[in-house]
């Protein structure tokens, strides 16, 4: 375990602490949709406000009939270091996401399901995106029930002024 | 590293403000400790979170993840956020006297 410190400089100024993070989630693979969540979670740890605001695929991870099947990408996934035509077989992508779940899972990470729950619980506010959700003919009870709402980009930037936005 | 008093013992600290020995820590510098950080008054729901984050620390080395502590102490996340406001998991371990806790979750 390293422990990150920093170094005292002379006369340098003490950066003032990220105080509010608005993470987008783009993406519907399990890799996509993890840092997210752990980046999320991890803000309201530390005190630090998160809003998390799903968009295209990345809906994957609140939606209902969705959110428990999510899975590795074996495809066009060179850091998993499996050939392509390996990776499109029948059965690989369930595979590795297996794999991947039982890793986790002794890491204390939960399934995304329970993860989003927690998020809610740890006071972290959640939103869809409302062109994807036009763009996909999905309604509000498609969705996890205790999402916050269904808002534009341009509410996306209200929300998330004054702090730092993350895109995954 | 800097040392402080609480509750009248001169206590080691590390530089955010946690015991660096856990078996200095009595209930009363817990009380100190909290009221330091913004909760001027500790309720039995908080001495059930303290008590179970420093046992699981005393017996396995390693403080409770959020999860594991929304699980297994019998106060729901929710309620942990309520009950230590600024980061549950941290402020917890600091006020029960063990070390900051390092995971990710």
């Amino acid at each position: 375990m390293t422990t990150i410190q920093n170094a005292p400089v002379e006369g340098a100024i003490t950066p003032a602490p990220i105080e509010k993070v608005s993470i987008i989630v783009s993406k519907g693979s399990l890799e996509g949709i993890y840092p997210a969540l752990i980046m999320a979670n991890g803000a309201r740890m530390e005190g630090i406000e998160a809003n998390v605001f799903f968009t295209f695929f990345g809906m994957d991870a609140v939606t209902k009939s969705r959110m428990e099947h999510i899975k590795v990408a074996t495809v066009g996934n060179p850091g998993l270091h499996l050939p392509t035509f390996l990776g499109g077989l029948p059965g690989m992508s369930a595979l590795v996401t297996a794999q991947m779940e039982k890793k986790m899972a002794t890491l204390d990470i939960p399934p995304i399901p329970e993860f989003i729950q927690l998020l809610v619980d740890s006071g972290a506010r959640l939103f869809l995106c409302k062109a994807s959700v036009d763009m996909f003919d999905l309604k509000r009870e498609d969705f996890f029930d205790e999402m916050e709402g269904i808002i534009t980009v341009g509410d996306f930037y209200q929300m998330a002024a004054g702090g730092q936005i993350i895109f995954t | 590293m800097s040392t402080n008093s609480y509750a009248g013992v001169d206590l080691a600290l590390d530089g955010e403000g946690f015991l660096q020995d856990p078996a200095q820590w009595t209930p009363q510098i817990g009380e100190a400790i909290a009221a330091a950080n913004g909760i001027p008054v500790l309720t039995d729901r908080h001495w059930i979170v303290l008590h179970f984050m420093r046992n699981t620390f005393l017996s396995t080395g390693d403080a409770p993840s959020i999860r594991g502590l929304g699980k297994e102490s019998g106060v729901p996340v929710k309620e942990l956020y309520q009950l230590f406001p600024k980061g549950p998991a941290k402020l917890a371990a600091k006020i029960c006297g063990i070390p900051k806790p390092h995971g990710c979750i």
